[in-house]
């Protein structure tokens, strides 16, 4: 909850202002009593009456009632301000967080919980600071001013406010400390039900052509019930607040009227002053009530923000982790590989990786050098080691082991966005984003004119894709390229990552939903970009064999390093992927 | 998605009201109850101030003249009714909550239910944060609004109606001052109320914008990444974060100005009664009737505050209410999309098909004006392998769409054994279709789950045998758990070819008698290929297939290659044919050892 604060810090002059006008308001309000007491034993008082005087404290009445409005309003204010700001400014530095995350995180805490953090939770920790700014000072100098009033009054009633106040607390709070974790627990299970949510939209074909609506349908009524049962459980339990303080209260006020009674019987106290120690103590109860609504929806906006706050710090945990891992590879490097470091353009200096959290490594002994626009392809079987290996060059996922070097630098002791902007990446995942074909192409250079525009695209194969559509460059795109076909998407994807020309160009086997021609006229015309350093994922050999060094990777090693020539005389593993597609092209041939 | 409603018209409010009535209407017998509770809790409530009034009036004897056993009588009677008075409230608030999660329940059931028959026309063109944002988010809103209103809308009006009565009964002048004086409350609070809904209605749409730009840069974050947009990609969540900002600080502010503004009317009402009751009570002094004590006077002062606070809550409920009537429209306008094409009451159903699928004309198109498929006509034999190819984009996906009966064809009909599949129910027609798609889906849960989904009372050795034949196998068994691996959403930790791998598996054992195969091997390297293209074949025999594919030898292997350009076949032949027919499939063809 503290490193939540520092949310509010922007808003320092509001979160104390709110509630410090509110504490005017209740100040106003405890005058209230006094005067009332005054109208009936100074007004009323009996074969002493005073009109006119009543008519005085009646207006008084009504200035405290004006004064206390504008004090409100203005608390209101500063309170929205601060709990709105305070919302804007989390849910920002959430989201910049979340793009710190590495990938290997990503994937553990899932989409949709994130999505939960954002938005339901950050909504919840808005009103709650709302509240709190609102009543949480008010509240207490109510209770206690009530009592400190009392006192003034009578110390021997006012003794009943000293017993009433601490049992009251002990129930409130105790109600709070006790359903704060089942309320997490309910909130868990929302993020369940919201996981399931998406899955049924994202899988909506497959479910209805295994025609599985009605299982999904009962799985999702079920954990919905589940839902249901832990909601009701705690609602019934946070009930209790409102009945518990009632019986205290009006307990006190029984006690009241008995010490009243004595006290009148013996002279010490007035009827009017009974009246307003009474009131005081209903002035407590009305308080209570609302503290009692606070504090739920404070356990609510804490346990929100406990989840919060644990995205903002897992961030934290992940990257320290890499911090130390950066460390130590640099130091290794500095040791053995300072000369190895500048033989070529990049050198794979016996680079290693192994994810966060996985037992085995998924890439050992990476160790090859690769000259300035060359072009490398990397083939090998699923699960490989094929997209690691490229990830290694962005940085994505920085090596575990050994070292990869770009002109004599170490991958990780460069600037990761400038790093970046030298590399064009077309992933695996032929993904656009909400906006127009512009916003997307523009990914790869902010201020690329349409003519480098069209240049990539006439590369990427897409020109023909983008003068189809409506508004060609200025074409809507919708949210993941929904409204463009697998393989448009991934031509474009292409282009996206042409735009500028990098110096190095991964593609990740990325023309697999090209068809064979569109593949062919693609590579045909990447190879005619003579400046870039070119690397080819693909399961095809088609798409490597032209390449000027080939990688065959088996099982996160290196099987093989050399030409389509090369690797056909000595490697076993490409020869037999080679022989898979060309197989029986040769045999026409031959025949 | 580009026509979401700005605010909601009068009318709408009143249905959206009378449909959230339709939901609680089956906890009719707890709303009773509840209902009932709120009248007692209300009645002993307002008993409390008369008994502080009358113990007030024993203490005007004054010094040493105090009857205390009628103070003692008093206390005891406070004390029984403040007790059963806690106890109808726990019992009222458990009622309610009760009801609404349960009417929040059958809302999110419905709302489930309702998705699984939604035309795919329409899930394809909602974003999908959008849905889960209404599902989840606004449902959730709905609750925290109903449950409000319940507890403090009930208990709020009866509360009126009693403090009334019981106020009639010491002084109807009095009375009718706090009557005609209280409504102001209400006014002010019914226009804050009318100008807030604005704000609350573009704080949700703002919102709803928001989650789905978080759930597209969340979801693709690592592109994001390699192409270090993360400062831009937080710009333009920045802007869009800023304006939810305005949009909730309108909302929160306005909506905030109800309570102070309403509690200002009640301190009118509280002052006018000490004026005018001190004027009564002066009056009754000097006449000597004691018509108006002291007591009775504290009493209603008591009661002006009692009678004004339920004014304010309603006040701030309504509010509220408002709030959750946005969402709960929002929520029912999902409920209430068209859903698909209901099926006839005489639907066919289709057993195990022998596999002649026929198109007659087929005409079709996404976009109104923007025709797609013209004219199609294609009449496959059982057991034929009809292979699609084309240039990306030329309509081959859509195919899959028409025969599976995700969308409806405009023109023409497709049948299958002779029978027009819109006179098929769609369960018979899709469970004679084994279809893998291009893009992988897996759900949370563990891999035999994943695997089952076509045939849930699969036995180990069958689910093992399909691993097998599908070449799964070898990658499940080193899983931490095996086949009780559980994996996250959407694949989470499995490759692509791995995810791959394993929808061929859930193909793989149940076996439909026709099959679609939709570039479903592209993912997975060429080694494992041959042995799935092996076991394809094996699987095809006999089985109507459709292939869109890019892979040669499947296409070579196929008993009609359908040619398609911009929606149309413009060829139709076996390999060979085609070839010799030198058109834009040799073309195509020929391409692949361009370089």
């Amino acid at each position: 909850m503290k490193d939540l604060l520092k949310f509010l810090k922007a808003y320092t002059k509001e979160s104390v202002l709110a509630p410090l006008f509110k504490l005017l308001e209740a100040v106003f309000e405890l005058f209230v009593p006094i005067v009332v007491a005054n109208i009936i034993d100074k007004g009323l008082a009996e074969g002493n009456t005073n009109m006119p005087y009543i008519i005085r404290m009646g207006l008084i009445l009504l200035g405290l009632a004006l004064v206390g409005m504008v004090a409100a309003i203005t608390a209101q204010f500063f309170a929205a301000k601060a709990a709105v700001g305070f919302s804007a400014g989390l849910r920002s530095a959430l989201f910049a967080n979340i793009q710190r995350l590495d990938y290997t995180s990503l994937d553990k805490v899932g989409t949709s919980t994130l999505i939960t953090r954002m938005t339901s939770d950050v909504n919840q920790l808005q009103n709650g600071v709302n509240m709190v700014l609102r009543l949480f000072l008010r509240s207490p100098i109510v209770v206690f001013g009530a009592m400190i009033m009392a006192f003034t009054i009578d110390v021997k009633a006012a003794l009943i406010f000293v017993c009433a106040i601490p049992l009251l607390a002990i129930i409130v709070f105790g109600i709070m400390l006790i359903s704060m974790p089942l309320f997490k627990k309910v909130q868990g299970g929302l993020d369940k039900v919201l996981g399931h949510t998406r899955e049924n939209l994202t899988g909506v074909r497959v479910i209805r052509a295994f025609n599985l609506q009605n299982s999904e349908l009962s799985t999702f009524e079920e954990e919905n019930k589940k839902l249901t049962k832990m909601q009701t459980h705690v609602g019934r339990f946070s009930a209790l607040t409102n009945p518990l303080t009632y019986v205290i209260v009006n307990g006190a006020i029984i006690a009241l009227i008995y010490v009243g009674a004595v006290r009148v019987n013996s002279g010490a106290l007035t009827q009017g002053q009974v009246v307003a120690i009474i009131n005081y103590m209903n002035q407590i109860l009305v308080e209570l009530v609302k503290l009692a609504n606070l504090i739920v929806l404070m356990t609510k906006a804490a346990a929100c923000g406990d989840r919060v706050n644990k995205v903002l710090k897992m961030d934290n945990g992940a990257r320290e982790a890499y911090g130390v891992a950066t460390n130590e590879s640099s130091n290794v490097a500095g040791g053995k590989a300072s000369d190895r470091a500048n033989s070529a353009y990049m050198v794979f200096d016996h680079a290693g990786l192994t994810y966060d959290g996985a037992g085995d490594a998924t890439l050992t002994d990476m160790d090859f050098t690769v000259e300035k626009g060359q072009t490398v392809g990397i083939i090998g079987g699923t699960g490989s080691g094929k997209s690691s290996l490229v990830n290694l060059i962005p940085a994505l996922y920085p090596a575990t082991e050994g070292a990869v070097y770009l002109e004599g630098e170490n991958l990780l002791q460069i600037d990761s966005g400038r790093l970046r902007e030298k590399i064009g990446i077309v992933p695996q995942k032929a993904v656009l984003f909400k906006g127009t074909i512009r916003s997307n192409l523009l990914w790869g250079k902010k201020d690329a004119t349409d003519e480098e525009l069209w240049k990539a695209l006439e590369i990427a194969q897409a020109t023909e894709v983008v003068k189809g559509k409506d508004g060609e460059l200025d074409a809507e795109v919708e949210q993941n390229g929904r409204n463009f076909s697998g393989g448009q998407r991934q031509r474009l994807t292409i282009a996206r990552a042409l735009v500028g020309m990098p110096e190095i160009l991964i593609l990740d086997d990325s023309a697999s939903a090209l068809d064979y021609a569109t593949d062919a006229k693609l590579r045909k015309a990447l190879s005619e970009i003579k400046d870039s350093t070119v690397f080819i994922v693909s399961q095809r050999a088609s798409s490597v064999k032209n390449a000027d060094k080939i990688i065959v990777l088996d099982d996160g090693k290196i099987v093989g390093i050399g030409t389509n020539d090369e690797l056909l005389k000595n490697c076993e593993i490409y020869q037999e992927i080679y022989y898979s597609q060309y197989q029986k092209e040769n045999e026409r041939e031959g025949a | 998605m580009a026509d979401k409603k700005k605010s909601l018209p009068k009318g709408e409010t009143k249905k959206t009201i009378g449909k959230i009535f339709r939901y609680i209407k089956r906890y009719i017998p707890i709303l009773i109850i509840s209902i009932l509770l709120a009248g007692v809790i209300v009645v002993l409530t307002l008993m409390i101030p008369v008994l502080t009034g009358n113990a007030v009036d024993l203490l005007l004897a004054g010094k040493g003249n105090i009857d205390f056993d009628a103070v003692f009588a008093v206390m005891i009677q406070i004390g029984v009714i403040m007790l059963a008075t806690a106890l109808a409230q726990w019992i009222m608030n458990t009622c309610n909550n009760h009801i609404t999660y349960h009417v929040v329940k059958d809302i999110r059931n419905d709302a489930m239910k309702k998705m699984q028959v939604l035309p795919l026309s329409y899930l394809d063109r909602q974003a999908t944060g959008d849905i889960v944002s209404r599902i989840v988010a606004d449902v959730d809103t709905f609750a925290d609004g109903l449950l409000m209103g319940f507890t403090q809308l009930f208990t709020g009006v009866l509360t009126i109606i009693g403090t009334l009565v019981f106020m009639l009964r010491t002084s109807w002048v009095v009375t009718i001052v706090v009557v005609v004086v209280t409504p102001l409350s209400f006014f002010v609070a019914k226009f804050i109320a009318t100008h807030t809904h604005d704000f609350f209605q573009k704080q949700s749409k703002v919102r709803a914008e928001q989650t789905a730009l978080i759930e597209e840069m969340v979801g693709n974050q690592k592109i994001v990444k390699a192409f270090s947009r993360e400062d831009d990609v937080q710009e333009q969540f920045d802007e869009i974060n800023d304006r939810l900002h305005d949009a909730s600080l309108k909302a929160v502010f306005y909506s905030s100005l109800v309570n102070p503004s309403t509690r200002f009317v009640n301190s009118i009402v509280y002052a006018l009664v000490a004026v005018l009751g001190g004027f009564y009570v002066i009056k009754s002094m000097s006449d000597g009737t004691a018509a108006f004590t002291v007591g009775e006077l504290t009493c209603f002062l008591a009661y002006a505050n009692q009678y004004t606070k339920p004014f304010n809550e309603i006040t701030g409920v309504i509010t509220e209410l408002q709030n959750a009537i946005v969402c709960a429209s929002r929520i029912f306008e999902f409920i209430e999309t068209d859903a698909e094409v209901a099926e006839a009451e005489d639907a066919h159903v289709l057993e195990k098909a022998v596999g002649n699928v026929k198109l007659d004309k087929v005409e079709f198109r996404y976009v109104p004006d923007k025709p797609l498929i013209k004219n199609f006509s294609l009449d496959v034999q059982p057991g034929k392998r009809v292979a699609i190819v084309g240039p990306t984009g030329c309509g081959k996906t859509t195919v899959i769409n028409l025969l599976m009966r995700f969308y409806d064809v405009d023109e023409g009909t497709i049948s299958v054994d002779g029978y027009d599949i819109e006179k098929l129910t769609r369960h018979s027609l899709r469970s004679n279709y084994g279809m893998v798609l291009q893009e992988t889906w897996l759900k949370a849960g563990t891999i035999r789950e994943n695997i089952v989904m076509g045939k849930p009372d699969a036995t180990d050795e069958e689910i093992v045998k399909a691993a097998k034949a599908a070449h799964s196998h070898g990658f499940i068994k080193r899983l931490p758990n095996g086949y009780d691996t559980v994996i996250g959403e959407d694949g989470g930790m499995l490759s692509q070819g791995q995810k791959q791998l394993l929808c061929i598996t859930r193909l793989m054992l149940c076996l439909p008698p026709m099959l679609i195969l939709d570039e479903a091997t592209s993912s997975i390297d060429t080694r494992t290929e041959i042995h799935i293209q092996n076991a394809f074949a094996t699987m095809m025999k006999g089985r109507t297939s459709f292939i869109v594919a890019h892979r040669l030898s499947t296409i070579k292997e196929a008993d009609i290659i359908l040619v398609m350009k911009d929606g149309n076949i413009i060829e139709q032949g076996n390999h060979e044919s085609l070839l010799a027919q030198g058109g834009f499939y040799s073309e195509l063809y020929n391409s692949q050892f361009a370089i």
